[in-house]
């Protein structure tokens, strides 16, 4: 089941269209990649889920039913230009935004607790933010951000600005939270920061979504039948004892042998590309190479601006 | 709780437990009390005595002067330039030299002393130099003296204010010009200070990039009216505590000037049936000084319809407003550029500051009666006439239009708000703001 739908979303500015025509579907439980270059209309979206502002025409759908204002309660929103009140106290702040998701103020300092001690910071309660450094303001904003167990959590660049320490704290936690049951959404333009966790993405360029669904999927239909080996030949070169069907890409010294690329015609040859390598040299790697969210997006990309010129 | 209940929570706690908050609230009353103690004491301070010798070459003016309470006159036999330079040993404060004069009658005197001579001082004995100059000119036109005696008149004037319910009260012009001066020069502070605090939030919550977290969980206009809310109770606190701890001063200080406030009680009996007689008043009249007069005015305003129409137009002349600095604060990214935008919004409330004086001398003319009645300035304006006395039916359309101007500001900053506080980057143009206006949301 889906929990999240976005239905056709157009949004207009002034001089532009931020979102045309924008569908995405968000699985129950999934932790789901909204990826995209910069002012492609990934935060605008966002805003339209977080009911900031409206579409001017699509709908969004959230648990079944048309998004509506009790719904703010059911998502926690980390959005990518975050802050904290600098004057105000670190705990009182913290109840305060709680309280704005409708948590009470009991329960949301003894959940504050709770993560003020796994995250260290407890210490801190009764000082100003503006005395925190920008590493544990990111750790207040994230527990204010998931504090009253929302069932939809939507983080925008979520690990900008944190350290690859605190960077791998918040990805487990993160892993932890889809593991209690709760749907993810990352927004972000770096692909490799999120490719290892995400189960599905929706890639969106110019305000059009250009490409989504499942991550293996996705990966699937991008193969490129391309073989990166490394490998010492016997006696005789690669292209000596390759037939035409398998296309040399590229060869060159590497290490103690050689690398090379080969191309294969569909992936019932990579067996019989396997024995003849076996016959004919010994086999340090044989890999079939992947492309990575980063070279998909990229080349997504090149194939769209080159389309719409 | 509901949520704006929250957000009004926190814009006023956060303020009302500042030091600047607490330190405005101790000083106020006491510069305010300074005010209202201030022209009683100086009423009661200023009858130290002086001595006026007189030179007089004339040879007219010899029983002219009669000593007042601040004046006494004493008649020297002595040359100008000795009585310049005797002057501390024969106890003098102020040598009056009366030259010989060229023709028949002098035509200038000549004061000296070594402080400036009082305005009052100075218009005591020119008066009596008149006076006398006036009667012997008579006289030496062939005027008998019984008649220049009966055509002396000395007319005390009182004003007496008659309202409809036929109640009299003796009125002090003077004391209502203040008193409506100060609340519109109140007003306007109050506007000022609370609408840029609005602004000042709304900035604060745009460059620390909280506002987007917040307006995720409340929509933008129940943060800005929590916003404006919270600072309206922080204004209304802040002169309710004035308003208490003036009156404490004030009423501790009336101890000093007791025995002035029995002699007005004294006459309030008299004026049983609330009717002043003049027959009666005469006879208190003799010793009802200046001191007492003051007081006594002070005592007849109505200050209850003051306070509660001040706390109205403070209200809604704030709210008027501060949705608009709300407006400006969401469409700039710092206090610098709020300037080209704060100009423009703020120019009814220096026109009608600017008027002030205007509007009390005259706090019934067309000038006044349009600026009390127009949304933007009424507030001031209308501060400045209520001490004066207002019909009931131009409070009523003023205090009307004042709220609708107050809804019809909030709908429109309440548009800008909503898309200017995610906007970042760039300075918006009037021209984007109008754009702002017809998004959708």
């Amino acid at each position: 089941m889906d929990l999240l739908i976005a239905e056709n979303i157009t949004k207009n500015y002034a001089n532009h269209r931020a979102l045309d025509g924008v569908s995405i579907n968000v699985p129950d439980g999934s932790i789901f990649g909204l990826l995209g270059p910069n002012g492609a209309g990934k935060t605008t979206l966002i805003r339209i889920i977080n009911q900031i502002t409206a579409p001017d025409s699509g709908r969004v759908i959230l648990n079944g039913e048309a998004l509506q204002p009790k719904h703010t309660a059911m998502i926690g929103y980390l959005p990518e230009e975050r802050g904290l009140y600098k004057k105000m106290m670190v705990g009182e702040q913290a109840i305060y935004l709680s309280q704005l998701k409708g948590l009470s103020k009991a329960e949301s300092k003894k959940r504050l607790k709770y993560w003020f001690e796994k995250f260290e910071i407890d210490s801190w309660w009764n000082r100003k933010v503006e005395e925190l450094s920008k590493g544990m303001q990111q750790k207040v904003q994230f527990i204010v951000t998931i504090l009253h167990k929302p069932r939809l959590l939507i983080f925008d660049e979520p690990f900008s600005g944190f350290d690859p320490i605190n960077t791998e704290i918040l990805k487990s936690e993160i892993l932890k939270l889809k593991e209690d049951g709760a749907t993810i959404i990352f927004s972000t333009h770096n692909m490799g920061s999120v490719e290892e966790i995400c189960d599905h993405i929706a890639l969106i360029n110019n305000s059009k979504k250009i490409l989504d669904g499942n991550m293996l999927d996705i990966k699937r239909s991008h193969r490129t039948d391309i073989f990166e080996i490394d490998y010492e030949p016997f006696d005789k070169s690669l292209t000596d004892f390759l037939p035409d069907e398998f296309k040399v890409l590229s060869r060159e010294d590497y290490g103690l042998g050689k690398r090379a690329r080969v191309k294969i015609e569909d992936d019932t040859q990579t067996n019989k590309l396997l024995n003849l390598l076996m016959k004919n040299s010994r086999i340090i790697k044989f890999q079939e190479v992947i492309p990575s969210m980063n070279e998909i997006f990229i080349k997504k990309v090149k194939e769209e601006n080159n389309n719409t010129k | 709780m509901n949520k704006i209940l929250l957000i009004i929570r926190r814009e006023y706690l956060t303020r009302v437990k500042k030091k600047s908050f607490i330190i405005m609230t101790i000083l106020g009353p006491l510069l305010m009390a300074a005010v209202i103690i201030a022209p009683v004491l100086i009423a009661s301070w200023s009858d130290e005595t002086k001595v006026v010798g007189i030179v007089d070459e004339s040879g007219f003016f010899n029983a002219a002067f009669k000593d007042s309470d601040k004046l006494k006159f004493k008649n020297l036999k002595l040359e100008i330039n000795e009585a310049k330079a005797q002057k501390e040993k024969i106890g003098c404060d102020i040598i009056l030299y009366i030259p010989k004069p060229a023709y028949v009658y002098p035509q200038t005197i000549f004061l000296y002393s070594e402080k400036n001579i009082g305005l009052s001082s100075k218009a005591y004995i020119r008066n009596s130099i008149n006076n006398d100059l006036r009667e012997l000119r008579l006289r030496n036109a062939g005027v008998s003296p019984e008649v220049i005696e009966t055509a002396k008149t000395s007319i005390g004037v009182r004003s007496i204010t008659l309202s409809e319910g036929g109640k009299e009260k003796e009125r002090i012009g003077e004391l209502e010009f203040a008193i409506g001066m100060i609340s519109g020069i109140l007003i306007y502070f109050f506007i000022f200070l609370f609408g840029t605090q609005v602004m000042r939030g709304v900035i604060e919550e745009k460059t620390s990039r909280i506002v987007e977290v917040i307006i995720s969980s409340v929509k933008p206009f129940q943060l800005m009216m929590g916003k404006i809310i919270g600072i309206a109770l922080v204004g209304l606190t802040q002169f309710s505590l004035w308003v208490l701890l003036t009156a404490a001063i004030v009423y501790s200080a009336q101890g000093v000037f007791s025995s002035e406030i029995q002699q007005i009680k004294t006459q309030e009996l008299v004026q049983t049936g609330k009717v002043i007689d003049p027959a009666t008043s005469v006879q208190i009249d003799r010793n009802y000084d200046k001191t007492a007069e003051v007081i006594k005015a002070m005592m007849s305003i109505n200050y209850d319809v003051i306070i509660l129409s001040f706390l109205f137009y403070f209200l809604f002349g704030y709210l008027i407003y501060a949705a608009l600095f709300a407006s400006i604060g969401s469409a700039v990214d710092n206090d610098a550029d709020t300037q080209q935008f704060v100009l423009p919004v703020t120019v009814p409330l220096i026109i009608s500051i600017a008027s002030l004086q205007f509007i009390a001398n005259n706090p019934d003319g067309p000038a006044a009666f349009w600026l009390s009645i127009i949304p933007f300035t009424s507030p001031v304006a209308m501060m400045v006439r209520i001490p004066f006395g207002v019909p009931w039916w131009e409070v009523a359309l003023s205090m009307s239009l004042l709220i609708l101007g107050f809804m019809a500001t909030t709908w429109f900053a309440a548009k800008i708000y909503r898309t200017g506080i995610l906007m970042y980057g760039k300075k918006p143009t009037y021209k984007e703001l109008w754009k702002w206006l017809k998004y959708r949301n």
